[in-house]
């Protein structure tokens, strides 16, 4: 397919990599490249020379992508992020989802259009997969300093657990704090005091 | 108007202290306002972080709002200088075979003589020299480029100026991707930890005064939001006072260090705080006066001329209209938003662009106390920038 776009996609997970596949496969035909490395990023993608390049916003290589701006001469405009303020929000949407494209050979705004839809589609469950990770680590985190400052207390006052945990729960409640933040606080105090 | 939050993007850098100090030791409370603090994961997100209003403002490389006001990368969106946050601060480091090299033919590593370690370096390069900025907006850049020009080595042509993310720059010059870098710290610190790479020069001795870090705002906000502007500016500027204090030393790397903000040993961070920078993994020192500068001599105002410096640089660079280069970077840096919010707090000049690389020894200026002195600005070759001639 000669006039197929040709999109290169900086992921170095190859689960997620082909999962952007897939989505972008859904919305047109388009000729896909993935670069996993990032070393050498700006001239393993000249010498692809894509139309567009899509790059999540969180990884630092991003920054080498601005040199290709710079490239062959800044009037020619040969590289652009994409993102301009004239367009109907799909920029910060593109923002808020994670994902950053640059359009390499001055491609038709109509045609950017689909492949950003599945690109920011794709990213936003990447971004809320992310969340509720982090989420769940903290989670995790607190449970474990809750379960420690029980202990603590039903050795110190020879109570049971249930006892235990109404007591963090009353004083959190008194304080106007979090639970878990009244049990890091007895955490760390009693280690201080050891 | 109590209690408004403000979002704060900023890189893990040593140069981030100003906004992380204004928050954490009460300075923007005393404002009434609260900074969000967010960690950028590059240069070109935290610009467009900015842009788009994700934060309302930024730890910014002083080049980046004038190259977006030249048309050069970002999304357009017009972004102001309020403050500057930092004053020099970044070191030149090389590969140890490059050291190697330079040790080879005589070279002393003496830290403070900018062209006879550039003629060094060039005669020790061997075919083209590789040289990691982090971002090709950035004043890392600019220097480099200045510095080899000026000692006859033909830039961009003689010599590749490849970006790469600080945090990256130890692993690219063990890995032999580039000779030579360019970074703010701690992270030239941090490849000498490593064992990956020596340092060759701080950067205070290409320009011994360069505006490193600004305050950038949307200009649309800081015309909107002129007096929550003023409290950020003042809340950054009484920061940089603290900082400036030595005793006030140690406790800002304890501060810098936690894992929210630079997450890395308070002992490599605290190098740059004092200027006594470890150069090799054999453990030489070396102390550079004026390493990095949050407030002596008037360090957070933003000149018209150190802007106009700037333009005319990207200018030369990028084949754009001197002139109009220059009318565009003018008008970045604010100093007059900066003199409005400190009007009465702040011993400011009383000019708005001076000659660039004229002061050579601490000189007194007109400012509103009369108080005021700059502190060398000097270029190494001694040239001038005068914005009333050019």
């Amino acid at each position: 397919m000669p006039n197929a776009i040709s999109i290169i996609i900086v992921e170095a997970d190859r689960d997620r990599a082909t999962q952007i596949v897939d989505s972008l496969r859904d919305a047109g035909a388009y000729d896909i490249h993935i670069i996993g490395e990032t070393a050498g990023l700006s001239r393993k993608i000249s010498a692809l020379n894509p139309d567009v390049v899509l790059i999540d916003i969180e990884n630092p290589s991003r920054d080498t992508l601005e040199e290709l701006a710079l490239a062959s001469g800044p009037l020619d405009r040969p590289v652009a992020m994409f993102v301009d303020r004239s367009d109907d929000g799909m920029s910060s949407a593109a923002i808020e989802a994670g994902v950053s494209a640059y359009v390499v050979n001055g491609m038709q705004p109509q045609r950017l259009k689909p492949i950003l839809d599945a690109a920011i589609a794709r990213f936003r469950m990447f971004q809320r997969m992310r969340t509720e990770l982090a989420e769940t680590k903290r989670a995790l985190e607190e449970r474990k300093v809750i379960d420690r400052a029980k202990g603590m207390l039903m050795k110190a006052r020879g109570i049971g657990e249930d006892e235990a945990y109404a007591l963090l729960r009353k004083t959190a409640m008194d304080q106007g704090r979090r639970v878990a933040d009244v049990a890091q606080a007895l955490v760390t105090a009693a280690g201080l005091l050891s | 108007m109590k209690g408004s939050v403000l979002s704060v993007g900023f890189i893990p850098l040593v140069d981030a202290a100003p906004l992380i100090v204004a928050q954490e030791m009460g300075f923007a409370a005393e404002e009434g306002i609260t900074l969000d603090l967010k960690r950028a994961p590059s240069w070109s997100s935290l610009r467009d972080m900015l842009s788009f209003g994700q934060v309302e403002a930024a730890h910014m490389l002083s080049p980046v709002p004038v190259a977006s006001a030249l048309g050069l990368g970002g999304a357009g969106a017009r972004i102001s200088a309020a403050s500057v946050l930092s004053v020099n601060g970044n070191v030149i480091g090389v590969s140890r075979a490059l050291a190697e090299r330079l040790r080879a033919q005589g070279h002393d590593f003496a830290f403070n003589d900018a062209r006879a370690a550039g003629l060094a370096l060039i005669a020790a390069a061997r075919n083209g020299l590789r040289i990691g900025v982090p971002f090709p907006f950035s004043m890392h850049a600019e220097l480099i480029y200045y510095w080899l020009s000026a000692l006859g080595l033909p830039a961009p042509q003689g010599v590749h100026i490849r970006t790469v993310p600080p945090p990256l720059m130890a692993e690219a010059i063990g890995a032999g991707e580039i000779d030579a870098f360019c970074v703010g710290e701690p992270w030239g610190s941090q490849a000498v930890e490593t064992g990956l790479g020596e340092l060759l020069l701080p950067s205070s001795a290409i320009w011994a005064f360069a505006p490193e870090k600004v305050l950038a705002v949307r200009e649309d906000w800081a015309e909107h939001e002129t007096a929550l502007l003023g409290r950020l500016i003042r809340a950054v500027w009484r920061a940089g006072r603290w900082l400036a204090d030595p005793s006030s030393h140690v406790l800002a790397t304890e501060l810098l260090a936690r894992p929210g903000y630079l997450d890395l040993p308070s002992e490599v961070l605290d190098r740059a705080m004092t200027g006594r920078l470890v150069i090799s993994p054999a453990g030489e020192e070396r102390q550079v006066p004026g390493f990095l500068e949050f407030h002596r001599g008037a360090a957070t105002f933003p000149w018209r001329s150190q802007a106009e410096w700037i333009g005319l640089q990207l200018a030369a660079r990028t084949g754009l209209d001197r002139m109009e280069a220059r009318r565009a970077a003018n008008r970045v840096f604010r100093s007059d938003l900066h003199r409005q919010a400190l009007n009465g707090i702040a011993d400011l000049p009383g000019a708005s662009a001076k000659i660039e690389g004229a002061v050579r020894v601490e000189t007194s200026v007109a400012s509103a106390s009369g108080r005021l002195s700059l502190l060398p600005d000097a270029f190494f070759d001694g040239r001038i920038f005068d914005p009333a001639k050019e």
